[in-house]
């Protein structure tokens, strides 16, 4: 039942002001939101063009110089603009006090201050643009110390943008040890939330590593500094070490919150309890750990040292364990369950199928013999992409339609939502799927031209980007022109905390902090038919 | 606290969860106060984990030291020779000394001993601008010799340790002295000192990332 | 709450890291060989430990900030082992 009579967090206040000073942590969580839709919508054209490109060798549609600006572009927007914040800014910020039974986060007033470092660093990034990086986002040396392009700010961009990342993390794991409700022990903790504290792990202790890192290519390209030139007696080979020790944990901040909206929409969407909440758990504390120690499984060909190259591979392995525990749970948790097929659980399915084809082509990649082929070919592009657009963007679609009801208190149109849907998956799959097996002939990643014996797996590849556009319009269109009428507080009948106030929540999430005497996840169970 | 302690202490909070925590306070100006206890217990926390990013900021210069000096053991020998020892000694001197009275400022707002932390505080800033003041003699005396960031790696890395240190070490300038304003203005007592025991511990940190650097620099030679 | 100890206590350990600065400064007059940097680090890790268990006070924290202030340490040292194994262990072709 919703009471209109009482103000919601969205009406509580209006104007600019309300929104840009507000410590209210679901306004700030809509804020990253929209912030991080703009940039991947950007980013996403930027893809767009480059597959256009492709559609036959040589020149197309943009010189040489504009794809590497294109490529970088992408990349390092997708990657530090959209998809790290991602998930665990915009709906960590919204749903972990309402899940703990918060009234907020622990330090409000650095949570926004965290999104103004967010638009600070967007916007260097963006000043950047007017010469724009050609390095690829990874901005290995020497060719990013030589480029004349403007690396030196779009680095700087990215530095402040990891300070935003570090305060969110710090905000998150103190709330999460400090403010949990009465009787919310560890072991009730939704797993969204266990996914979020071991995503802000990774955000603390791997970001400032990158850090140091940019803040020394930009010592490198300014004073000639001279730790990456071999001329200086440096190493461009450390650039690469010191880069991957952040970018490697980076992929986990990237899904972990994903795998989190997965580990809550299946119980809810099978009517069962998650299976195996412990493993759930503790699988993505053991993947915070263990992602520190494979980092140069990225550098196999860089002329890292045999020694070195079995060590990270030998690691490698071992990091798919937890992933895969995660995926068995799951699966097991649909298994004589009473399936509803929303959206959000379309997505969730569609999750777990494309970032398994992603999780295990990776291993394709640890392997040494393997990866001496498959390295920095389109095999690598079609694996990254299908464990995170197939993995943390399906995810993220998923939470949207899922959340949707409980963040502005109305419901969308399913059966539209669920075209959209058909089409994304369909689109996606026809762009990568052909990526793998342009790898595997052995067409290069960041190219400009090609062989013409690859023509028409590039053309397959650029049609499947109208179809995933044509879907994404449609999703958009759906999300923004929800159906008339009250959508209520809990329309999905979930047990988790969250839904247990008005939709949209009050500014001061509950009246009465509840205390907690049941694990959340008791679907389908005698105890949920009992209350 | 022994080592088989803590281990036991982490994994018994991990099997056997039971923290009950004690509901929040609020006031109806929109913003959220916390019980003290709560409000404390957190910030150091936050500031513990802040301390942790330093540490691992400052790590990649550690390392990339510690990769360099084993590669080129004669250029670091004879680059932390050309340092100057005495004044390198007299900043740490000078550092550790404004650890401790940060310390005792610390302990002295607990007590209420306002006049205390005042001077504590004001010494603090003081010793930190000394040590502003030794380090642009040395850099100067270096420019003067024609060493620069980039003459070689030694000297790399001497300027970008040295320098994102002193970087630190303005920064905890402006924190003290906001502090200390504060103090002035009469906001922190032996209730509310929380703000004064985290900025002492980020000014901590600077002198413990100095006690590091200054043999590894200045004495290895 | 966080009051342990008197001024002299504090007074004290500061004198204790005087003397490791002076056994440093000291140390470093006479060579070593091999052991000259492993020396210089145990003397400063002792300042180091000093510090941070006494005017840091994480000889009263809990286990938690424990972790959170050592866990990094390990960190630091994988980056190191790991990129300077494959330093000194490529071989030239």
């Amino acid at each position: 039942m919703s009471d209109t009579s009482e103000t919601n967090y969205l009406d509580n206040g209006k104007g600019f002001a309300s929104w840009f000073y507000t410590v209210d942590h679901k306004r700030i969580g809509v804020m990253y939101l929209i912030a991080i839709g703009i940039f991947f919508i950007i980013a996403a054209f930027a893809s767009f063009l480059i597959r256009w490109e492709h559609l036959t060798p040589g020149e197309g549609i943009v010189s040489a110089h504009t794809y590497n600006v294109l490529f970088t572009l992408h990349g390092s927007m997708m990657v530090f603009l959209f998809i790290v914040p991602g998930v665990a800014a915009s709906f960590g910020n919204f749903l972990i006090p309402l899940m703990i039974g918060a009234k907020d986060v622990i330090f409000p007033k650095l949570n926004l201050y965290s999104f103004w470092l967010y638009l600070l660093g967007a916007s260097i990034f963006l000043f950047a643009l007017a010469a724009p990086a050609d390095t690829g986002w990874t901005f290995y040396t020497p060719y990013s110390i030589d480029s004349g392009t403007n690396v030196i700010m779009i680095t700087l961009g990215v530095f402040v943008l990891g300070f935003s990342s570090i305060l969110t993390g710090i905000n998150f794991i103190v709330t999460m040890h400090k403010l949990r409700a009465p009787g919310m022990t560890w072991d009730r903790l939704p797993l969204f939330c266990w996914a979020a504290y071991a995503t802000s792990l990774l955000q603390v202790l791997a970001t400032p590593v990158v850090g140091i890192t940019l803040l020394l290519l930009i010592g490198e390209r300014y004073f000639g500094l001279g730790f990456f030139d071999p001329a200086k007696g440096g190493d461009p080979v450390m650039f690469q070490h010191f880069f991957w020790f952040y970018s490697h944990p980076a992929v986990y901040i990237m899904i972990l919150p994903a795998m989190g909206i997965i580990s809550e929409v299946m119980p809810v969407f099978s009517r069962k309890p998650i299976f195996g909440y412990k493993a759930i758990a503790y699988s993505s504390l053991a993947i915070a750990l263990i992602s520190f120690l494979v980092w140069g499984h990225h550098m196999f060909v860089s002329g890292q040292s045999k020694l070195v190259n079995i060590i990270f591979s030998v690691i490698t392995f071992a990091v798919a364990v937890p992933t895969a525990i995660k995926v068995f749970n799951w699966l097991w948790t649909m298994y004589k369950g009473s399936i509803e097929l929303s959206t959000a659980m379309l997505y969730s399915l569609a999750f777990i199928f494309l970032f398994t084809i992603g999780g295990l082509t990776g291993l394709f990649l640890g392997a040494l013999a393997v990866d001496v082929h498959l390295h920095d070919t389109y095999f690598v592009v079609a694996h990254m992409h299908y464990v995170m657009i197939g993995g943390t963007v399906f995810g993220f679609f998923a939470a949207l339609h899922f959340w949707y009801p409980k963040m502005w208190g109305v419901m969308f149109d399913e059966f539209k939502a669920k075209i959209a849907f058909v089409l994304i998956f369909i689109g996606f799959n026809v762009i990568f799927f052909p990526q793998f097996i342009l790898g595997t002939l052995g067409m290069p990643r960041r190219y400009f031209n090609y062989a013409p014996e690859f023509e028409s797996l590039h053309q397959l590849s650029t049609y499947g980007t109208w179809i995933i556009g044509i879907g994404f319009i449609l999703m958009m269109y759906t999300l923004l022109k929800p159906i008339p009428g009250e959508a209520g507080p809990n329309p999905y009948k979930s047990l988790s905390l969250e839904w247990s106030m008005d939709s949209p929540p009050p500014p001061l999430n509950f009246d009465k902090i509840p205390t907690i005497t049941e694990p959340v996840y008791n679907y389908g169970t005698k105890i949920e038919k009992e209350s | 606290m022994g080592i088989y302690d803590i281990t036991t202490k982490i994994i018994k909070s991990i099997a056997y969860p039971s923290e009950m925590v004690p509901p929040i306070t609020e006031e109806d100006d929109g913003h959220h106060h916390f019980d003290p206890e709560t409000e404390h217990s957190s910030m150091k926390l936050g500031m513990w984990l802040f301390l942790a990013t330093e540490l691992l900021l400052f790590g990649g210069l550690f390392a990339a030291y510690a990769i360099y000096r084993a590669k080129y053991p004669e250029m670091f020998m004879n680059g932390s020779k050309s340092l100057d020892v005495v004044l390198g000694t007299v900043n740490t001197v000078i550092l550790i000394f404004s650890s401790l009275t940060v310390a005792i400022a610390v302990k002295a707002i607990q007590e209420n001993r306002i006049k205390l932390v005042k001077i504590m505080l004001w010494i603090t800033i003081v010793c930190a601008a000394i040590f502003a003041v030794n380090k642009y003699f040395e850099y100067s005396y270096k420019f003067g010799k024609g060493i620069f960031p980039g003459t070689d790696i030694f000297y790399s890395i001497y300027f970008a340790a040295t320098g994102v240190h002193m970087l630190h070490v303005f920064i905890g300038m402006a924190v003290l002295g906001v502090l200390l304003n504060k103090v002035y203005k009469g906001k922190y007592s032996k209730d509310n000192f929380t703000a004064i025991e985290v900025g002492g511990l980020y000014w901590h940190l600077v002198d413990l990332i100095w006690i590091y650097l200054f043999p590894l620099l200045y004495l290895v030679g | 709450m966080d009051n342990h100890g008197s001024y002299k206590s504090l007074i004290n350990i500061w004198l204790l890291l005087m003397f490791f600065t002076v056994t440093t400064v000291g140390a470093a007059q006479f060579d070593f060989g091999a052991w000259n940097v492993p020396i210089a680090l145990i003397i400063a890790s002792f300042k180091a430990g000093v510090v941070a268990l006494h005017f840091m006070h994480l000889k009263h924290e809990d286990s938690m900030t424990w972790v959170f202030a050592t866990y990094p340490l390990f960190l630091l040292f994988l980056l190191i082992a790991f990129t300077a194994t494959d330093m000194f262990t490529r071989v030239a072709n």
